[in-house]
């Protein structure tokens, strides 16, 4: 039971046979990890491919079922959080789990077991930051910080606790493309300093970028163990996925400026619901039959107030700031806004979206039972639960929705079928507007690409697309303008054909359009 | 060795059928100690209370009179918590339901005839409704807690029936006392049976009101909705309905039917109002819509169980000389299992051996 020598040389962690079970799904299998000092090294994956539980073993959090973990040669048992930190593992979550209504250094100090005074560990992080680069006031409210800021606390939290493996999960999902860059610097710098990182992601150009080493994993075992920089982004997915995906197609669109509007927004303002939520600040956009709009942005710019906005689940008191088919629709609630011929996808799947704890054929109901109320309800409001249960069986068919049962919980679905069938139950209306937030968030690649050529068939077909997504890839595949939100303002459209990735980034860091961005770092 | 919680994927349907019955077993458990600790044979009391009265006509005919408000009240509950608003006061609203019933008895009573009746019923009701429409629009308006503003209720409600019977309302000829004028004739709830001694028509509203709500719940669209905005609020909104008109509702749906039972009870076992007119119908039904798991027809099987712990408290009270508060004690422990016992529907019970949890805080 004594270290290895030799080969294992400069090995931090090593993971031999690490399985999870749940039930009967092994969300890991067997998974073997080794992590050096001193590099980045990548886990791959789709959504569900069990990168989540592996790190989840790795800091604690979950118990493994079987399997060993070495850390410096020792095996261990990791049984808590803490143990993790004690043994130096710390970790950056995707979902960042700090309090709105405490400052930075308070948030800090909530995960610091000991009682250090507030003042000294502001006084530590506020170096911690400016030693890597990490502008943050330690006493600024949460509430009012960006995301990219919110995740420099997650880091600095982690650094304080000066730990020789950092796990970052999915870092890059909320930050600008300039943002990126800086974390791309501050991982960098840790790298050189000696410092392991685990980095996990499914963006293949950045991880071919950063890492120095990648393990793959296909629903819960390892596919293969590689060098990113050898390896195409072509080759990295085909690992990941296991086949190729299949890319999305996309027709010119037809009739241009001269198409009918179907969606219009005028003037859309809206003060913050709460003290931590944007207001929408004067929004004007027109989306006419046949196109895709896209709006990018980062998380928490106001894209969801403006979903609620849109869709009527909260009103307007001018009827004609959102216009739906020529209607004036300001006043109207969402089942409204449906009637005009209007569709809505949020961005919760779960609880807001579906209810988790119905079948789909009444969560086909939930959405549909004012538009399809001649063949969903009958006399007395009696639903006819065949036509629905039918309904609902068309659509799962149609979208291949993947499930236990025939007419399961929404809850007992994967991410993506989840949101298969959510998209099928409005796309089997045939609305002339859709209206979508996040349309292929956690979704596997499959069905992602599924998904995506779906809303492009829709718009093709004559109807109006919106969508609201923070996946820059996603809307410069589908969309046929891009507009950005940031900080509750939406930018002017810009044809897909004069948008770059630059462009939109800035915008997104809140650049005004035609302004010379303010500080661009060199790359 | 310590005993852990674990959450199961998915709700346990066997638990969920089974866990009503494992809290009365609990319960029986738990009762049986209690009368013990009072220096009564357990086996007399259990007997006393939920065998003797099943062994007559007539305790038979005083169960159903027993079951019918609780039922009726219960169905109403089920509804409201269903979507997930509180209404703790359908002791207030029966109490408000007796009283606006009982207007027409008592300030008209030259008015007789087969209209009366009916007329009666449906005041009783709407007088609930509109007193659990307070709680409702407090709740919609000042987003109070509607628990507290309901159950507060319930004691404005008692007093108030307290001041008339002692008051504005008190008999004239009644040498004192505090009660109305007993009712006319026609005001008096029919027995099902001419032959029968007390069961009346009021078993036969709840049992309407249960397949009624059961039918409602589970096949239309407004079941749906009431469902959808119990469990999860915002897909209750992105579906399009209200959730403010669901308070409403769910609010005076059941006040509505905690009325009926009022003026059902005044009329039919009582015969005029008096200082009270409940023994904690309305609070004992929280009980019942939980025990049937918010299910009407579930409810109807709740409603005779607990409608048995009455007549088995005044049969323990006359053959044991126990004190009525044990039917309270009785109720309170079976609302407390029921509660309980639910946890085994979404979590189940490891025990993790004491090696691995020493190893587990070790690390």
């Amino acid at each position: 039971m004594s270290a290895t020598d030799g080969p294992g040389a400069g090995i931090l962690l090593e993971v031999r046979g690490l399985t999870k079970i749940f039930g009967s799904l092994k969300a890991c299998d067997h998974v073997d990890l080794t992590v050096r000092a001193g590099e980045i090294h990548s886990l791959l994956g789709e959504n569900g491919a069990g990168k989540s539980t592996l790190v989840k073993m790795l800091f604690g959090s979950l118990e493994p079922s079987e399997g060993e973990i070495r850390w410096n040669g020792a095996p261990v048992r990791i049984a808590s959080p803490s143990a993790a930190r004690k043994l130096g593992i710390g970790m950056v979550f995707q979902h960042f789990s700090l309090f709105d209504a405490l400052t930075a250094a308070e948030n800090i100090a909530l995960s610091l077991d000991d009682e250090t005074p507030i003042a000294t560990i502001a006084a530590k992080a506020q170096a911690l930051s400016h030693s890597y680069g990490l502008p943050l006031d330690p006493y600024a409210l949460v509430g009012d910080l960006s995301v990219g800021e919110r995740q420099r606390i997650e880091i600095i939290r982690c650094l304080l606790q000066t730990p020789r493996l950092i796990i970052l999960d999915e870092p890059t999902s909320v930050l600008t493309p300039q943002e990126a860059d800086k974390l791309f610097e501050t991982l960098d710098r840790l790298r050189s300093e000696g410092k392991s990182i685990l980095y996990i992601s499914h963006r293949l150009e950045e991880v071919k970028r950063m890492c120095d080493s990648a393990t793959v994993l296909r629903h819960g075992k390892v596919v293969g163990h590689c060098d990113p920089r050898q390896e195409t982004a072509a080759s990295l997915a085909r690992l990941m996925v296991g086949n190729e995906v299949q890319s999305v197609v996309r027709d010119p669109v037809e009739g241009g400026a001269a198409a009918e509007p179907l969606l219009e927004v005028r003037s859309l303002s809206r003060r913050p619901a709460t003290p931590f939520s944007i207001p929408l600040r004067n929004i004007d956009l027109t989306v006419r039959a046949g196109q895709i709009v896209g709006i990018a942005g980062v998380a928490g710019n106001g894209q969801g107030e403006f979903f609620e906005a849109v869709s009527g689940e909260v009103t307007q008191p001018e009827a004609a700031t959102v216009r739906i088919r020529g209607n004036d629709a300001g006043r109207l609630n969402i089942s409204g806004r449906r009637l005009l011929g209007a569709a809505f996808v949020p961005e919760e799947r779960l609880g807001h979206g579906a209810a988790p704890r119905m079948r789909l054929s009444e969560n086909l109901l939930l959405s549909r039972y004012a538009t399809d109320a001649k063949a969903f309800v009958g006399g007395l409001g009696i639903v006819r639960t065949g036509a629905v249960d039918a309904a609902a069986q068309r659509i799962i068919a149609e979208m291949d929705v993947r499930k236990s049962a025939r007419d399961p919980e929404a809850a007992a679905l994967s991410g993506g079928n989840l949101q298969k069938f959510i998209i099928g139950r409005e796309l089997d209306r045939k609305p002339s507007v859709l209206v979508v937030n996040q349309p292929t968030w956690g979704v596997d690649a499959g069905a992602a690409a599924r998904i995506r050529q779906a809303l492009i068939a829709l718009a093709r077909s004559g109807s109006a697309v919106l969508i609201i997504s923070q996946d820059l890839d996603e809307l410069f595949e589908v969309s046929d303008f891009i507009a950005v939100m940031h900080d509750g303002a939406l930018s002017a459209p810009m044809p897909i054909a004069h948008a770059t990735f630059e462009k939109i980034g800035l915008l997104m860091g809140g650049a005004e359009p035609g302004h010379a961005a303010p500080e661009t770092e060199p790359a | 060795m310590r005993i852990e919680l674990v959450k199961r994927p998915q709700q346990s349907a066997l638990f969920s059928a089974l866990s009503p019955f494992i809290a009365l077993a609990l319960t029986l458990v738990a009762g049986a100690v209690m009368f013990s600790l009072l220096g009564k044979s357990p086996v007399d009391g259990i007997y006393y209370y939920f065998i003797d009265p099943l062994r007559e006509q007539w305790s038979l005919e005083a169960l159903t009179v027993k079951a019918a408000p609780l039922i009726l009240i219960a169905v109403g509950l089920a509804v409201c918590y269903s979507s997930n608003n509180w209404n703790i006061g359908a002791e207030g609203q029966f109490v408000i339901g007796g009283i606006t019933g009982s207007i027409l008895p008592v300030l008209v009573p030259q008015f007789q005839g087969p209209l009366l009746l009916p007329l009666m019923l449906v005041m009783g009701a709407i007088g609930g409704a509109l007193y659990a429409a307070i709680p409702a629009l407090l709740k919609t308006r000042f987003n109070t807690n509607e628990i507290l503003t309901s159950l507060m209720l319930v004691y404005v409600a008692q007093l108030f029936l307290d001041w008339l019977v002692r008051g504005a309302w008190r008999d004239p000829g009644g040498n004192n006392f505090p009660r109305t004028v007993t009712f006319g004739p026609d005001a008096v709830l029919p027995k099902i049976l001419p032959s029968q001694d007390t069961a009346n028509l009021g078993i036969v509203f709840a049992l309407l009101a249960a397949v009624i709500v059961w039918f409602l719940m589970g096949r239309t669209l407004k079941g749906f909705e009431v469902r959808v905005l119990g469990a999860s609020p915002r897909a209750g909104r992105f579906a399009g309905f209200s959730a403010s008109k669901m308070v409403f509702f769910a609010f005076m749906l059941s006040g509505a039917l905690a009325g009926l039972a009022g003026i059902s009870e005044v009329s039919g076992a009582i015969g005029y109002l008096q200082p009270t007119i409940s023994p904690g119908y309305g609070f004992t039904a929280i009980i019942v819509a939980f025990l049937g798991r918010l299910n009407p027809l579930g409810i109807i099987a709740a409603g005779l169980i607990l409608g048995l712990t009455y007549l088995g408290g005044e049969a323990a009270q006359i053959s044991l000389g126990l004190s009525d508060k044990v039917v309270r004690v009785f109720q309170g422990l079976l609302l407390f299992f029921v509660l309980g016992c639910d946890t085994l529907i979404h979590y189940r019970v490891r025990l993790a051996g004491f090696g691995a949890s020493k190893a587990a805080r070790g690390v």
